[in-house]
């Protein structure tokens, strides 16, 4: 009797413990998004969306470039390391226990790990140097290598969690392994999977550092990979270090922008899983 | 009526080959990775060998480098946003998977994710401008008695270990809830219903999911940690950015990501960079070193499960 | 049917080929100091709407970097607060040559309760106060500098940069001058080992950490302390004179070196001579190669140097620089037709 009734009172504890970790994470990202609505809506208005930066005592100029750039480079950057990311995942998964998985999975923790300036650094080496300047390809390169270890880990974890029965039953029907994971194990875990590529987009979309040595930024509008091409995050950091009144509004304006694309990406990518997920049920 | 394709050893091959490939591809990136910093920073290691891991002086004038300082720094700030963030994760995690009613779930989702969304820079510009003066005033009026414990002492300049530990948490809260979460969703119904149907309560069936999960939950918190490791725009806002070893919260120290995107631009002279380079490597050589550590940890938790298995309780396979 | 098509097809081609003729984009990217990015971004912005078709593309990453990515060639020029040495110079492959742009200042700026007239500060002793040897405002040093002025007993808390910087460079260039302890103990470079102090990321924070820290003192370059608003002092000059730094006392400290300014322009005008100098003042310098690999890009410059030099002044005073005194620009000039186009 005594046993059960602290059981339970156990468990209500934990319940109230979780929910308020929800709360105490809700609180910080309140204060955080209110203080940059606040700042950001003030300068936020067309001539932002259409106009390119103005230099210093001129008001009015805008971020159009920055906003295609960014969209650019992290496009770029998503198509370099969403096929890698899942399909060593992929790997991993299926072939969990040989040495080389674990090799893989090992070498992704430790990209992880590894600075964003860093990354940086070695896209400058690998992707500017050689070919003698800046572009916003070598942008993507820069943050398509630090997107793969969040896709690769999410994949690999949430194939794992499938039901083998799931997998044994398509090998069973006669369907190759290939078959088998792309038209069964792998949509079972596509929502996860999405998480993860929203993750690492959530992670890129906001980093200065590896642009700086790659893409550079551009005050003029360009759409040319081969060129230094604006992004919102060197932009904005830009704005925010230095002296003037304006140009720290501007910042404002565009971190606004910046978290406002993410979320609606994010809220896009999940409608999107949603009605996978409907279909996939419903067959 | 076609029959199935009896699957060959060639397609097992290429399936094999084909996504090995891109596994390949990820473990040239990091080795490239590893091999740049090694070569970049050759000519400090040369002049400095192991010091560099022992020596405190950082001084670019008398070209004296040492990294001790900064891999203090590093490791002191991610472990306490660790410590800080893991339990707040586990949390939301927790309740969102297993404790949310239905409606609340997808806005709970978002919202912890628009934490990830904020850029970093976002994160150093708030910290300074409302976390720091909200922790000097907090360190302003510490009582004396606490002050004096080597934790809690020193000058109140709100900038410190302590605005750092905080920030960092925050950022890296919905990176380990998260993939925590998701890894939650996947545990099968059956594992629940039959801790429910042995008579658990609400936390004991979370227990045995979080048991069962229990390698993603390891590989959601080493996320996560990665994240706090190479943090570097937010933390050298408010970190206070000067080199020294101290256990005190509220001591402004340096970690090395942080040093390296300070003075990497500006760094004249061939001998400087190359030191940066060096505690680039030195962050590196970190990081694989946590991660063979924390396989270790996962290993050693999953061999208990092949004897548990056996046992006839809540742990058993559905 | 078939000479019609024909015409078509040349007028076409001739079309497009006119249209692709008038509209050539000429693109140049440049990468260097932090410390003139604003009027750089004025310039070139102002360069553009003179001649639509050229576009300019300066980044400011920082002196070092400006130097390495010149001399690596991936950008075309160069900017640098600091002059490159001669081990620099000697590692590039093809000769690089400096030109002087604009001139700015570097100003104690600091935050005590209770003070709201300007002090005065001597060379020594602000190298003092950075050493850690000076630690209360009202230290008998400082007091006999401000006399009339009522300093209180507040700690001195110093703020220094904790990033790499053409401002730091300036900074302690002019306290290893006037201060032989400061040049044996610490030197002089863009970073620095800092006796005491805390590090703030940016001029920026320099500022915000010296206005939100009371007793604090900084340094920061002249437009950030006039932009917040912060209280900065009077440094006493090579001639004795306490000067304020303003777009007139800089430009004077730049007019003496201009009569032993080297072919190269590579001088520091810190602690110069005159009674009316600043002495914390410099250069700053874009670095140009003197054989371009790009004819037609380096003949672009060479015509944008050449407004800058004359035209882009008038822009530097409101941004808080000091235009470059008339005798540099003519030096300049001979130097420009140096470049082999």
């Amino acid at each position: 009797m005594m046993r059960d009734r602290w059981r339970r009172a156990l468990s209500h504890t934990v319940l109230i413990l979780s929910a308020a970790a929800v709360l105490l994470a809700l609180v910080p990202l309140a204060f955080i998004f209110f203080y940059v609505v606040t700042r950001g809506v003030a300068a936020l208005n067309l001539d932002f969306f259409r106009r390119m930066p103005a230099p210093v005592g001129e008001l009015g100029g805008g971020m159009a470039n920055a906003i295609v750039g960014s969209l650019m480079v992290t496009g770029l950057g998503s198509m370099f390391a969403i096929p890698i990311g899942v399909l060593s995942g992929v790997y991993a998964a299926e072939y969990r226990g040989t040495r080389f998985a674990s090799a893989t999975r090992f070498a992704a923790d430790t990209l992880n790990g590894v600075p964003s300036i860093v990354i940086g650094m070695f896209a400058f080496g690998v992707a500017v140097l050689p070919f003698g300047h800046f572009s916003a390809l070598a942008g993507g390169v820069a943050l398509g290598i630090m997107m793969i270890p969040l896709i690769m880990r999410t994949t690999e974890e949430l194939l794992l969690l499938v039901p083998s029965s799931l997998r044994e039953g398509a090998l069973a029907l006669g369907a190759t392994r290939a078959r088998a994971v792309f038209t069964v194990v792998l949509p079972a875990a596509l929502p996860g999977i999405i998480t993860g590529i929203l993750l690492a987009l959530a992670r890129i979309a906001g980093e200065t550092a590896p642009l700086l040595f790659t893409a550079l930024n551009n005050r003029f509008w360009s759409t040319d990979v081969r060129h230094p091409i604006a992004t919102l995050t060197v932009q904005v950091y830009l704005y925010a270090i230095s002296a003037y009144e304006d140009w720290h509004r501007q910042a404002w304006a565009g971190a606004l922008v910046l978290v406002t694309m993410v979320f609606l990406c994010s809220i896009l990518a999940r409608l999107a899983t949603a009605r996978l997920e409907r279909l996939h049920r419903g067959a | 009526m076609s029959f199935p394709r009896r699957t060959t050893r060639r397609d097992e091959l290429l399936f094999r080959g084909g996504t090995g490939a891109f596994a390949l591809l990820l473990i040239v990136i990091v080795a490239a990775i590893a091999f740049e910093l090694g070569r970049q920073s050759s000519l400090s290691i040369h002049k400095f060998g192991w010091q560099f891991w022992h020596t405190d002086v950082w001084d670019p004038v008398a070209e004296q480098f040492g990294a001790r300082p900064f891999i203090w720094g590093t490791l002191y700030s991610s472990i306490l946003a660790l410590l800080i963030s893991t339990p707040i994760a586990l949390g939301i995690a927790v309740f969102i998977s297993e404790l949310a009613p239905q409606w609340m779930k997808k806005p709970l989702v978002f919202l912890t994710e628009l934490l990830a969304a904020i850029p970093s820079i976002v994160y150093g510009l708030w910290g300074i401008f409302i976390l720091v003066p909200l922790v000097r005033q907090f360190e302003l009026n510490t009582p004396s008695w606490l002050k004096a414990t080597p934790l809690f002492h020193g000058p109140p300049v709100g900038v410190g270990m302590l605005s750092t530990a905080i920030v960092l948490s925050i950022m890296v809260i919905p990176f380990t809830s998260s993939v925590a979460r998701e890894v939650l969703k996947s545990v099968p119904q059956a594992q629940r219903e039959g801790a429910y149907a042995l008579g658990a309560t609400r936390w004991e069936a979370i227990r045995m999911a979080l048991f069962y999960a229990r390698t993603g939950i390891i590989g959601a918190i080493m996320l996560g940690f990665g994240r706090a490791l190479g943090e570097t725009m937010a933390v050298t806002m408010v970190i206070g950015n000067n080199a020294q070893i101290s256990t005190s919260l509220y001591a402004p120290q340096y970690t090395m990501a942080a040093v390296i995107a300070n003075e990497f631009t500006e760094a004249t002279g061939d001998l400087y960079l190359s030191a940066l380079v060096e505690i680039g490597l030195v962050l590196f050589v970190m990081t694989l070193i946590i991660n063979a550590l924390s396989r270790a940890l996962i290993w050693s938790m999953a061999r208990p499960a092949r004897r548990r298995a056996s046992r006839p309780a809540l742990q058993a396979a559905a | 049917m078939k000479p019609a098509r024909t015409f078509f097809t040349a007028a076409l081609s001739t079309i497009a080929l006119a249209a692709t003729l008038s509209a050539q984009k000429v693109q140049i990217t440049g990468a260097g100091a932090t410390f003139p990015y604003p009027i750089y971004s004025k310039w070139f912005a102002e360069y553009n709407k003179l001649h639509p078709n050229i576009e300019i593309n300066y980044q400011s990453l920082g002196s070092g970097a400006g130097i390495r990515q010149v001399s690596s060639k991936t950008v075309f020029f160069g900017a640098t607060d600091g002059p490159m040495t001669q081990e620099q110079l000697d590692a590039v492959s093809g000769k690089i040559l400096h030109f002087p742009t604009v001139l700015g200042g570097d100003v104690p700026v600091y935050n005590i309760a209770g003070v709201t007239q300007q002090l005065k500060f001597s060379g020594p002793v602000l190298a003092d106060i950075f050493l850690g040897k000076i630690t209360k405002w009202n230290d008998p040093a400082i007091s006999k500098l401000n006399e009339g002025v009522s300093l209180p007993g507040t700690d001195i808390t110093v703020v220094h940069r904790s990033d790499g910087s053409g401002t730091t460079y300036i900074w302690v260039d002019y306290l290893a001058k006037v201060s032989p302890e400061w040049k044996q103990k610490v030197g002089v470079n863009t970073s620095v080992n800092w006796p005491v102090g805390l590090g703030g990321k940016g001029n920026e924070q320099v500022a915000g950490l010296v206005k939100q820290t009371p007793g604090a003192i900084g340094y920061v370059e002249l437009i950030y302390a006039t932009q917040n608003k912060i209280s900065y002092g009077a440094v006493q000059n090579a001639a004795g004179k306490f000067v304020t730094a303003s777009t007139e006392s800089v430009t004077a400290a730049a007019a003496e070196a201009a009569k032993k300014m080297p072919p190269d322009f590579r001088v520091s005008i810190t602690n110069a001579p005159g009674d009316g100098a600043y002495p914390i003042s410099s250069f700053t310098w874009l670095l140009l190669y003197e054989t371009p690999q790009d004819k037609a890009l380096g003949k672009v410059m060479v015509d944008f140097m050449n407004w800058a030099l004359t035209d882009g002044q008038k822009f530097a005073p409101a941004l808080g620089y000091a235009p470059l005194p008339a005798s540099v620009v003519e030096l300049e000039k001979k130097a420009l037709l140096k470049i082999k186009l």
